[in-house]
């Protein structure tokens, strides 16, 4: 009788832990948007921020965080690939193999600021881009990478053997095999993992304070010339991101509404995160239903 | 004559297989490039404050004062390693027991619902951006703390249940595979003994893939261990160690955050920075060898 008393306390805590664990996150969420949202206007969506004053809005934030995402995954995707198609179909199996794995492992786990202060050093200054949209997008490239190379390998193990086995029966160079046989079957899980990792991208922020800087030019939104230092296209001037922005105002934010904008731009980037998770299992699921032929 | 007329063939198939493996090893070496450098630079730059500067290791690593611009100058970095240690760890003191509920319920209670909403619930958190947790936490947390306990509400108590938040889906995601990947047999035999599902959990389940929930963990305690942002808006940021929970604090990340910007490159100041960074670093390499070493350990 008593371990059968035992076990109904003990199902009834674990039960009410994971309704507080929906709750937190319904609260979070909650809390976020019913905070943030009304602060959302076009107005606040597209207008340069204020210092001082009253009634600053995120546009080139936003712009320069999608800007960073497009850079990022520009670089990011055909490294990750190819090295995640080299772990999963090249690598032998011995010690330099597993070597590379721990080296992969490790560089996944490096946080974020030291990749951010690697780049201040590297980037910003050896090689002298300067507080600039391409050292951040190259400093979350080698943040976004071990990620990539994970989702690739994942991607292509999960390819039934029949199906390669029989692209190299046919004659197919190995090559040949993994790029028009084994990644279009791996690409719906290639492709989730990737607008996943293209979320991240759109929420770091630890790594961007020393690479893509702090402060953004007055943008010029007429000028599309990627060569001028006002264009909004030029990859070489420095640009604060959203999730910066967020940061930079709740430390030191001398607006007289900084809390509301804050509010506001966590609020879009919590919708937008929201959106790229909606979308991943979306076309994850869509894909995997248009090459499998299940309906 | 047929022969000849083969290789020919194979040659366009021989250069296609040679331009695959090339461009792959290159993107691998361009990783492994990667990882060199960072730990060559950070190092290089970590270690001048000893060797250039000819700062104590000892003092850095013991000193409880941190006055960058007095004089003479003194570097103890022990109020940091302090707060990024306490806070890491009392997070993961959080969110370990309410990850293992989660994945305890998703496994063993309700599947169906767990999958289905529990699941995505989770992983929804893992991807909320960490500035957006500093901001919750300043706004909701920090005033609650004001309020109910002694001080000013920021501090190793905040800091803690930022992070807790913030790792409990690395924690709850490993904890269900684990539970998960458990032979089936191993349950049904404690459950045709007679055993109740809490004593299959408690002295079966839990045992088992005690290796592996120790991993979670780990990486847990690693990712909170790194974290900049979310912990630097909460925290208060005083250099010293706090004599309760309630009192400003300062950790590792958000020393390096809130200071790099203002002391100049290879500067003695900015040295002695990147010597917490190098702490910081290795500590993640410290963790990674944890996870490979518990990894071994478990044999499921």
């Amino acid at each position: 009788m008593k371990a059968k008393t035992a076990d109904k306390i003990a199902t009834s805590v674990i039960i009410a832990v994971a309704a507080f664990i929906v709750l937190i996150l319904a609260g979070l969420l909650g809390y976020i948007l019913f905070r943030g949202v009304g602060h959302i206007s076009f107005h606040f969506l597209t207008s340069a921020p204020e210092t001082i004053r009253k009634g600053g809005g995120i546009g080139p934030q936003l712009f320069n965080s999608v800007f960073l995402l497009v850079l990022t995954m520009i670089i990011t995707i055909p490294i990750g690939l190819g090295a995640g198609i080299y772990m999963s179909e090249y690598a032998p199996a011995n010690r330099i193999t597993s070597a590379i794995r721990l080296v992969v492992e490790v560089l996944s786990s490096v946080p974020s600021i030291i990749v951010g202060l690697f780049g201040l050093l590297v980037l910003v200054n050896l090689f002298g881009f300067g507080f600039s949209l391409f050292s951040g997008a190259l400093a979350l490239t080698v943040f976004n990478l071990p990620l990539m190379v994970r989702i690739t390998e994942q991607g292509l193990k999960g390819v039934p053997r029949e199906q390669k086995e029989a692209s190299l029966a046919l004659g197919l160079s190995k090559w040949k095999t993994i790029t028009s046989v084994m990644l279009p079957i791996g690409l719906p899980v290639i492709l989730t993992g990737t607008i996943l990792a293209a979320g991240r991208v759109f929420g770091e922020a630890a790594a961007l304070l020393f690479t893509a800087g702090m402060s953004s030019p007055r943008l010029d939104f007429t000028d599309w010339n990627p060569f001028s230092p006002f264009s909004p296209l030029n990859p070489f001037r420095p640009a604060e991101t959203l999730a910066v922005h967020i940061w930079k105002i709740n430390s030191e934010g001398l607006a007289p509404d900084a809390a509301q904008i804050a509010a506001g731009a966590s609020a879009v980037l919590v919708i937008t995160v929201l959106l790229f998770n909606f979308a991943a299992r979306w076309l994850g699921r869509y894909m995997y239903r248009k090459f499998t032929a299940i309906k | 004559m047929a022969q000849s007329l083969e290789r020919q063939k194979a040659k366009p198939h021989l250069a296609e297989e040679w331009v695959g493996k090339v461009y792959t090893l290159l993107c691998i070496a361009f990783l492994i490039g990667t990882i060199v450098s960072i730990v060559y630079f950070v190092a290089s730059k970590g270690l001048s404050t000893f060797f250039v500067n000819h700062v104590n290791v000892l003092d850095l690593l013991t000193g409880l004062k941190w006055a960058p611009e007095g004089e003479p100058a003194v570097f103890g970095a022990l109020p940091f390693i302090f707060g990024s240690f306490s806070t890491s760890l009392l997070a993961a003191a959080i969110a370990a027991p309410l990850g293992f509920c989660a994945a305890v319920f998703m496994v063993e209670i309700a599947p169906k619902f767990g999958r289905r909403y529990l699941q995505p619930v989770i992983e929804l958190l893992a991807g909320i951006p960490s500035v957006v947790y500093g901001f919750v936490g300043l706004s909701v947390i920090v005033p609650f703390f004001r309020n109910v306990f002694p001080g000013q509400g920021i501090g190793i108590a905040a800091g803690a249940l930022v992070l807790s938040i913030m790792i409990l889906p690395t924690i709850t995601t490993i904890a269900t595979d684990a539970l998960a990947a458990l032979p089936k047999g191993l349950k049904e035999g404690s459950f045709a003994l007679g055993a109740t599902r809490w004593q299959t959990i408690y002295r079966i389940v839990l045992p088992t893939t005690l290796p592996a929930l120790m991993t979670g963990i780990v990486l847990g305690i690693a990712r909170a261990f790194g974290e900049a942002l979310a912990v630097q808006m909460v925290i208060g940021n005083a250099p010293h160690i706090p004599s309760s929970l309630f009192e400003s604090a300062s950790t590792l990340t958000s020393a390096i955050t809130l200071s790099m910007g203002n002391t100049a490159m290879g500067s003695l100041a900015n040295n002695a920075l990147w010597s917490l960074a190098l702490i910081l670093m290795l500590m993640t390499f410290v963790f990674v060898f944890i996870v490979r070493f518990l990894e071994g350990r478990s044999k499921l």
